[in-house]
């Protein structure tokens, strides 16, 4: 592992009464594409967003491109730059046009002016294969399409990692393919990655390392083969189990085989 | 839950089956409504009623002033508080959303005070009250400037809640969006979420300047030269010196001129807004 680019130290993240992260340290290094897996309310998506601070932690730290977030002086805008989040709403701006989402953050925020703009614009649509709806709105389009714009939207401000919670979640079956292609791409092309999701054949594919969390902490922690293939504790396998076979599940006491609280 | 085997599956009732019944209540409804008519159409006295409203030499003589300087000053006066209230209002609602308490406190009261009182109230304030405190001091614009003070305050109270609406009528996830791509928080607000509460509260917005466009006859009550006269005023004016009521109708048919399509509008928007909804 190269040098790490996203490093997380004792995190912890309480909604009120609730504890929803207990302890997390996390190394994500430069290139490296990490899949978070877990069942819901597990904490992954909360971690995922304390990441770029769009959740505060309570307790801990956590580093991104060797700068602190949970600094209290730090131009947080200014780090945000660098970390491109996709969610699983896509979040498009609907009163934008699909170009206008992707120039207007880089004029607004990184004050490059319109031919620049348009031109970073142009060609990351073109990344995403959607240089065609560039005069479209974003309500004209099928879910597929909006993640690959808001994926676009996020390559235009040249960020060095990129955050995926659960971004394909919300997408139609067959629409899930192209999403999960552009992903690949970029993961070919050494963007750092790190992945909320439930796609577990992505995870086996495309990912250097398969994170397992629980409860609000990591549980296993290791390549795709080793977590997917091979997990070693009790709770991996039930959860993969769950998830690869979800019609051989049996009912259950509820909360029984959880150790976490629900939430995030 | 258990199944009752006992039940009818076609209840026969003795009497009027379900649809002689709906005929006969729909047909009672005409009776009712054709009977109100003809009763004030008999009662009424048409020819004094003409006379006293539709005198056409004195429609005539109205023109074109109750245009070009009722007419016009009443919209002058609308579009003045409109946008002194829009402004004002905007100020308002983002100081109600506000982190610092104090903020929330203070539009929340203003809120709460010029939403409860009459607008009738608030223009005598502005007229008498504040002359009479503040000798010397003179409200900038004249009658304009009082006006649209007056309207402002008072429109304020009631944009500043439907913009806060707007606003919180947005989806977190557009903030959390503008945030992840380096966004600051007021930045965001502008670019990104007042566009789109504005979109959202087009129709309420509208419908308040239907409601002020109404409310600038109360200028009437801070006494204004003859040529600051709007509909209400100078209907009143002409309808005194005229000894008839022709002018007021005029005058209301002038409202109406405008209110009417505004209101068109409005269901336009509204309707448009739903087809939106994504």
């Amino acid at each position: 592992m190269s040098r790490p680019e996203i490093v997380v130290k004792g995190l912890h993240k309480s909604f009120g009464d609730n504890e929803v992260l207990r302890g997390i340290d996390l190394e994500i290094g430069q290139g490296e594409v990490v899949c978070v897996i877990g069942p819901s309310g597990s904490g992954k998506s909360t971690l995922l967003r304390c990441v770029n601070l769009l959740e505060e932690p309570t307790r801990g730290q956590v580093f991104v491109g060797g700068t602190e977030l949970t600094d209290p002086d730090v131009d947080i805008d200014a780090v945000r730059r660098r970390i491109g989040m996709v969610f699983q709403q896509f979040n498009l701006f609907p009163h934008l046009t699909v170009a206008e989402n992707l120039t207007l953050p880089q004029r607004r925020v990184l004050r490059r002016n319109r031919a620049t703009a348009a031109r970073v614009a142009a060609e990351n649509l073109a990344r995403v294969g959607l240089s065609e709806k560039a005069d479209a709105y974003p309500a004209s389009l099928s879910g597929g399409q909006q993640q690959r714009v808001a994926i676009a939207r996020s390559l235009s401000m040249g960020p060095e990692v990129m955050l995926f919670d659960e971004p394909t979640s919300a997408l139609d079956p067959e629409l899930v393919g192209d999403v999960l292609a552009v992903m690949r791409m970029l993961a070919r092309e050494g963007m750092t990655m790190m992945v909320v999701t439930h796609e577990m054949t992505f995870a086996r594919e495309v990912a250097d390392r398969v994170v397992f969390m629980d409860g609000g902490v990591v549980v296993e922690d290791g390549t795709p083969d080793q977590v997917i293939g091979a997990p070693l504790h009790e709770r991996t396998r039930h959860f993969l189990s769950r998830l690869l076979d979800p019609a051989m599940a049996q009912v259950e006491e509820e909360g029984s085989d959880r150790a976490g609280g629900a939430g995030g | 839950m258990t199944v009752d085997t006992g039940t009818e599956l076609k209840p026969r009732r003795k009497g009027l089956t379900r649809r002689q019944r709906r005929r006969l209540s729909r047909g009672a409804q005409y009776a009712v409504f054709v009977a109100a008519v003809t009763a004030f159409a008999a009662g009424a006295d048409w020819g004094r009623l003409r006379n006293q409203f539709a005198q056409w030499d004195i429609a005539r003589q109205m023109f074109p002033d109750v245009i070009t300087l009722a007419l016009k000053n009443t919209v002058l006066y609308t579009l003045s508080g409109f946008v002194v209230g829009l402004a004002l209002g905007m100020v308002i609602a983002l100081m109600r959303l506000s982190s610092v308490g104090p903020y929330r406190w203070l539009a929340g009261v203003y809120i709460e005070i010029f939403r409860g009182l009459p607008a009738l109230l608030i223009f005598i304030f502005i007229g008498v009250a504040v002359p009479l405190a503040f000798p010397g001091t003179e409200i900038v614009g004249g009658t304009y400037g009082k006006v649209a003070l007056a309207l402002g305050l008072v429109a304020a109270a009631y944009m500043a809640e439907t913009i806060r609406a707007g606003i919180q009528a947005v989806p977190r996830g557009q903030t959390e969006a503008a945030r992840s791509l380096g966004f600051s928080p007021a930045r965001a607000m502008v670019s990104i979420v007042i566009p789109q509460a504005f979109r959202i509260i087009l129709p309420p917005l509208t419908n308040e300047l239907v409601l002020l466009f109404k409310d600038s006859s109360l200028v009437l009550f801070l006494g204004v030269t003859l040529e600051e006269r709007e509909l209400s005023k100078y209907g009143r004016d002409l309808a005194s010196t005229t000894a008839n009521s022709t002018p007021i109708l005029v005058a209301g048919l002038c409202y109406l001129l405008v209110t009417i399509p505004l209101g068109f509008v409005v269901r336009r928007m509204e309707a448009k807004a739903q087809e939106a909804v994504r």
